[in-house]
């Protein structure tokens, strides 16, 4: 473990760890929205920026990607911190006003007002989804396309997402839970990516239980028996 | 693009999935844009997902999604054309066409794309159609620029009686 | 071509290309850079070639198409040796008289000469116009001399002297404490000590290491990387190969803008011949040492020039940056030791290990040793590269070199460091340009993008400009960077269009800040420095924006008005007709009538300023 200090209360990092999690593990609070354990940090909201003090040198860094080092000082409430923290809100907030997570932070913040032009957009940009779906699940449906300030996270070509299984873990990860999920009888579609599958009935309760689709590729990846999907997994166990 | 065509685009560079941004602006040498069934067939063959392919091509200037004209109207809009002028020369392109930036005319005539800095800034503001140079640019100059490419087009189009 | 497996015959080789050269020998040169190629050098060299061809088989004199010279300005331009005599703006119509008088006669045609701008002298000869004489050009220097598709011309200049040396008579870690010594900074935008992050390179355990040549170049302005690869590309190479040496790396990059057509021929035939020659590839000149170089080709976006975007970029993945919390000295290209330079910072190496590090150390100033190449462009009469000892004055620069300003306007500022740099003002002038004084003002080196700006060029539409470039091509990976510069833009754009306040200021030194603290890489980082440096110096330019609601440079559409003069309109009615939204109306006169001075009318005008260029009277005033 490697120790070090995050505002004056001694702290262990693991080994290639960052100083959000270990924050986070030790009950400190540093607001972020594109970091989940699940998936390899990114680094895209800024919002989990701190001071870090090493060898007598002061710099900003986001928490999440900053790994952790021996004896280094973390600071996550100086002046500094908390003015660019408020800006990146009120940003975002321009960004997606409707969100009401970010509503919330703002609020909690003191933002009263957004100073800049309200946009439509819903989507914080955090990538979250596209890397649960490429990292954890392995479908590599989604991403972000152009750059600047015209990227935008969308399937390719604007289309259909059809590498997408309909698993709806991109649905759970979401920080603001824009991407919605909607079943009707045999049929679950994933809203955002214009994605609708059909689904698997359970052999013993009925019950639609998993897109046909996910099961067939589950499968297929992990050499599954042809008759291994056929129960529910409350049936199965 | 056919998959044989696709095939010696990717074995050109054996195959390595890094020289992926090689391969798309060959493609787009050859087609002068990105057709989606080509990248579906770059992405089978190299293994690579579509969700990335389309990432990168996105990503780069050099890249374009939809057809262009039959002409490339570049206007440089580098920081040495800018300050002499080159926004009113854009500006002013747009007035006679009616496209902005990226966009293509309705007969396909036209694309106007603009770049940072065409190396040529002594020259600046500089125009580039279909790779031909043209210098110290203004308002102006617009019309009768464009002209030449304008008739160029009626001619042909009135040789193969569509006009 | 035979390999040469030993430094002696490298000296073989090159002693037999001298032998065969005769430097008192006619030879016609013609500058085949871009910036010629674009005003016709092509014509000229076939109309050379024909002359040649008709009138002067097999009498020995040569015609050799160089890279750029810097005074592009001038293009295309023609060099006829041994006299080296300086034509500027050749006609290929004037292919048969110089030809005629010049190379056969040893005349000296008048009309074709440089005029010196003030005293009206024409001047014969490349070194004595004034751009050139306060120049020194050791890296630029023989752009002009050779044709950099023929290796043989490099090495008639000395080329690969300096690798001989460094492979068969230095260590690697004495040719890193040369580049130490010499104190060669990086020339590609932050000025890190190259010998450090080469020592740091060599000292990262690692068996496999790569190198790599930077030379996107995605300054908007800025074009010396482009002008080194196409005009002398061994250069870089020599530079690269040595590196290698030194930090044992055994495999690099070079990564070249697609912009960049001739660059990539170019470079890509200097490697070829290089390897054909055994300067490159297996057992370099019988040295035991094996390193080669393949090419990586930019798609076209700023942001990938930054060194971890670019490593990201050659792996086939999008060019966005990531956190370098370890150095990609340790861990970058395939998670493997790299070293990145730039263009010039390589083509800067084979001096430092000719010359020596003492040497080198005499030209510059205490912290920046060496020269910098700075594109010098926009409201200058020598438009051009120029290549200057460090710490030269922004003053020598602009005027001595540059010219000055054209049509007697007013100097107003300089801008350097590209969207990453500064506006620097008249106040300023003498500034010694070096790393560390160009960082104190608020502006960078950069890459060494110069842009003179004048009275009519204004500031706040300067920082509009560069934001709307920054926001284009920021990754967009970051809020901070994204949003910031996205919304320093509408800021701005505000202020431009008349709906400034004062509010709009402190907001964009507030965003600007945030922007430059929270962001990921160097673009976000240092975004702002166009908007605080020019709100900084040109404050009162702002106000005048946003209380007056005017631009005193008359640049900013929405905010001025046009106004056709009584008195002075003759009622020609050309105004009228190039006004495509038919704003103007008047009765023209005729060869019967006197017709009746002209009018805009204010709302319809979309403030084109057609009317105003086309006026050949000037009648038409702005506002
Ligand atoms: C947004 C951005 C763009 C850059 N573009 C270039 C470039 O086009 N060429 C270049 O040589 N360096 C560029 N750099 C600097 C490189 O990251 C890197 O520092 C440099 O290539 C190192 O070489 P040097 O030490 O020889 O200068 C850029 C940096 C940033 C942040
Ligand atoms: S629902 Fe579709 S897009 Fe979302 S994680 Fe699953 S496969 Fe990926
Ligand atoms: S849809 Fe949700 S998870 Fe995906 S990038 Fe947008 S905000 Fe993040
Ligand atoms: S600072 Fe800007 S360019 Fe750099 S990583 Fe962040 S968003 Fe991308
Ligand atoms: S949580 Fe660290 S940048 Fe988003
Ligand atoms: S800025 Fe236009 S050519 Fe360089
Ligand atoms: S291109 Fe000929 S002098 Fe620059």
């Amino acid at each position: 473990m490697i120790p070090f200090s995050i505002d004056g209360q001694p702290v262990e990092g693991r080994e290639g760890g960052n100083i959000l999690e270990t924050a986070l593990d030790a009950g400190i609070e540093i607001p972020h929205l594109c970091f989940n354990e699940s998936v390899k940090p990114y680094g895209a909201c800024r919002l989990c920026l701190v001071e870090v003090v090493r060898n007598g040198k002061s710099r900003m860094a986001a928490s999440c990607t900053h790994p952790v080092q021996k004896g280094m000082e973390v600071f996550t409430r100086t002046e500094k911190v908390l003015r660019a923290r408020k800006m990146i809100t009120e940003l975002i907030l321009a960004m997606c006003p409707g969100d009401k997570l970010i509503q919330e932070m703002a609020k909690g913040m003191g933002i009263d007002e957004v100073r800049f032009k309200k946009e439509e957009k819903d989507c914080i940009l955090c990538g979250l989804c596209a890397r649960v779906c490429d990292e954890v699940v392995g479908a590599n449906a989604i991403h972000f396309a152009f750059r600047g300030d015209r990227r935008e996270m969308i399937p390719p070509f604007q289309g259909e997402a059809t590498n997408c299984i309909a698993c709806g873990a991109c649905v759970v990860v979401c920080p603001v839970d824009v991407i919605r999920m909607k079943e009707e009888g045999d049929e679950r579609t994933i809203i955002r990516w214009k994605r609708t599958l059909k689904m698997k009935s359970c052999k013993v309760c009925g019950n639609y239980f998993a897109p046909w689709f996910q099961l067939e590729k589950f499968k297929e990846k992990a050499k599954l028996p042809k008759d291994f999907y056929d129960l529910c997994y409350t049936c199965r166990s | 693009m056919t998959h044989s065509e696709i095939e010696a685009i990717t074995e050109r560079y054996e195959n390595r999935e890094s020289a992926i941004l090689s391969m798309l602006q060959d493609i787009q040498a050859k087609e002068k844009y990105l057709p989606q069934e080509a990248l579906e067939r770059l992405g089978e063959k190299l293994g690579i997902p579509m969700n990335k392919i389309y990432r990168i091509a996105t990503f780069y200037r050099a890249f374009s999604l939809t057809p262009k004209g039959q002409h490339e109207v570049c206007v440089c809009i580098g920081t040495a054309c800018h300050v002499r002028g080159a926004q009113r020369v854009v500006d002013q392109i747009n007035l006679e066409l009616g496209i902005r930036p990226g966009e293509t005319t309705k007969d396909r005539n036209f694309t106007l794309e603009t770049v940072n800095c065409l190396g040529v800034c002594a020259a600046g503001p500089v125009a580039a159609i279909d790779g031909q140079y043209f210098g110290k640019m203004s308002p102006a100059k617009v019309g009768g620029t464009l002209k030449k490419f304008r008739s160029d087009k009626k001619k042909k189009e009135g040789a193969n009686g569509k006009a | 071509m035979a390999r040469l497996s030993s430094p002696q015959e490298l000296g073989k080789y090159r002693d037999e290309i001298l032998s065969k050269r005769n430097p008192d020998q006619p030879l016609i040169t013609v500058c085949g850079g871009t910036g010629c190629h674009a005003s016709g050098c092509h014509a000229v060299v076939d109309a050379f070639r024909k002359v040649l061809q008709e009138k002067a088989k097999g009498n020995g004199i040569g015609l050799r198409v160089t890279g750029c010279h810097g005074f592009c300005e001038r293009g295309p331009l023609v060099v006829i040796h041994p006299k080296m005599v300086l034509y500027q703006k050749v006609k290929p119509e004037d292919a048969p008289a110089i030809f005629q008088e010049t190379v056969l006669n040893g005349k000296v045609l008048e009309n074709l000469l440089y005029e010196h701008p003030a005293t009206g002298e024409k001047i014969a000869t490349e070194e004595k116009v004034p751009f050139y004489q306060k120049q020194r050009r050791i890296i630029l220097g023989n752009n002009g001399n050779i044709d950099p598709t023929q290796i043989e011309d490099y090495l008639a200049v000395g080329g690969y002297r300096a690798l001989a040396k460094a492979l068969f008579s230095m260590k690697p870690e004495e040719i890193i404490g040369e580049v130490k010594k010499a104190n060669l900074r990086g020339r590609g935008g932050g000025g890190f000590p190259a010998g450090l992050k080469w020592e740091q390179c060599r000292n990262a355990p690692s068996d496999i290491k790569y190198l790599v040549c930077n030379a996107d170049e995605g300054d908007p302005g800025a074009y010396m990387d482009r002008s080194l690869l196409e005009g002398n590309p061994h250069s870089a190479l020599e530079g690269m190969i040595i590196g290698a040496y030194a930090i044992g790396s055994h495999e690099g990059y070079i990564f070249v803008r697609h912009e960049y057509p001739l660059a990539l021929e170019n470079i890509g035939i200097a490697i070829q011949q290089a390897r054909e020659l055994g300067l490159l590839g297996r057992d370099i000149l019988g040295s035991g040492f094996h390193f080669d170089i393949k090419i990586s080709r930019g798609g076209g976006a700023f942001v990938a020039g930054e060194s971890t975007a670019l490593m990201a970029t050659i792996e086939g993945n999008v060019g966005e940056p990531r956190a370098k919390h370890i150095h990609t000295v340790v861990s970058g290209l395939h998670d493997k030791p790299t070293n990145l330079n730039n263009v010039e910072t390589w083509a800067n190496v084979p001096v430092i290990i000719n010359e020596g590090a003492d040497w080198y150390g005499r030209i510059g100033t205490e912290g920046s040793k060496g020269t910098k190449i700075f594109s010098l462009v926009g409201k200058v009469n020598n438009t051009g590269l120029v290549e200057v000892p460090m710490g030269m004055s922004l003053r020598e620069i602009v005027y001595d070199i540059g010219g000055g300003i054209p049509g007697g306007k007013r100097f107003k500022a300089v801008q350097t460091g590209g969207p990453s740099g500064g506006c620097i003002p008249e106040s300023m002038i003498d500034l010694p340009v070096d790393f560390d004084r160009l960082t104190e003002v608020g502006s960078m080196m950069g890459s060494g993008g110069m842009i003179v700006m004048d009275e009519s060029t204004c500031m706040v539409d300067v920082a509009k400009y560069f934001m709307n470039f920054l926001k284009d091509e920021s990754c967009g990976k970051c809020t901070s960077c994204r949003e910031g510069t996205k919304r320093m833009y509408e800021l701005l754009a505000d202020i431009t269009e008349g709906r400034g306040t004062m509010d709009h200021l402190c907001l964009l030194e507030d965003l600007g800040w945030v922007t430059a603290e929270a962001s990921l890489c160097a673009l976000g980082g240092t975004a702002p420095n166009p908007v605080l440096s020019t709100i900084r110096y040109f404050r009162d330019e702002y106000k005048e924006h946003i209380i007056n609601k005017q631009c005193p440079a008359k640049v900013c559409r929405q905010l001025l008005q046009y106004r056709i003069l009584s008195d002075v309109c003759t009622s020609c009615g050309r105004c009228s007709k190039v006004c495509s939204v038919k704003a103007i109306t008047g009765k023209q006169k005729t060869k019967k009538e006197k017709g009746e001075p002209f009018e805009i009318d204010a709302e319809k005008c979309i403030r084109c300023g057609m009317c105003f260029e086309s006026c050949k009277f000037e009648a038409i005033e702005v506002q």
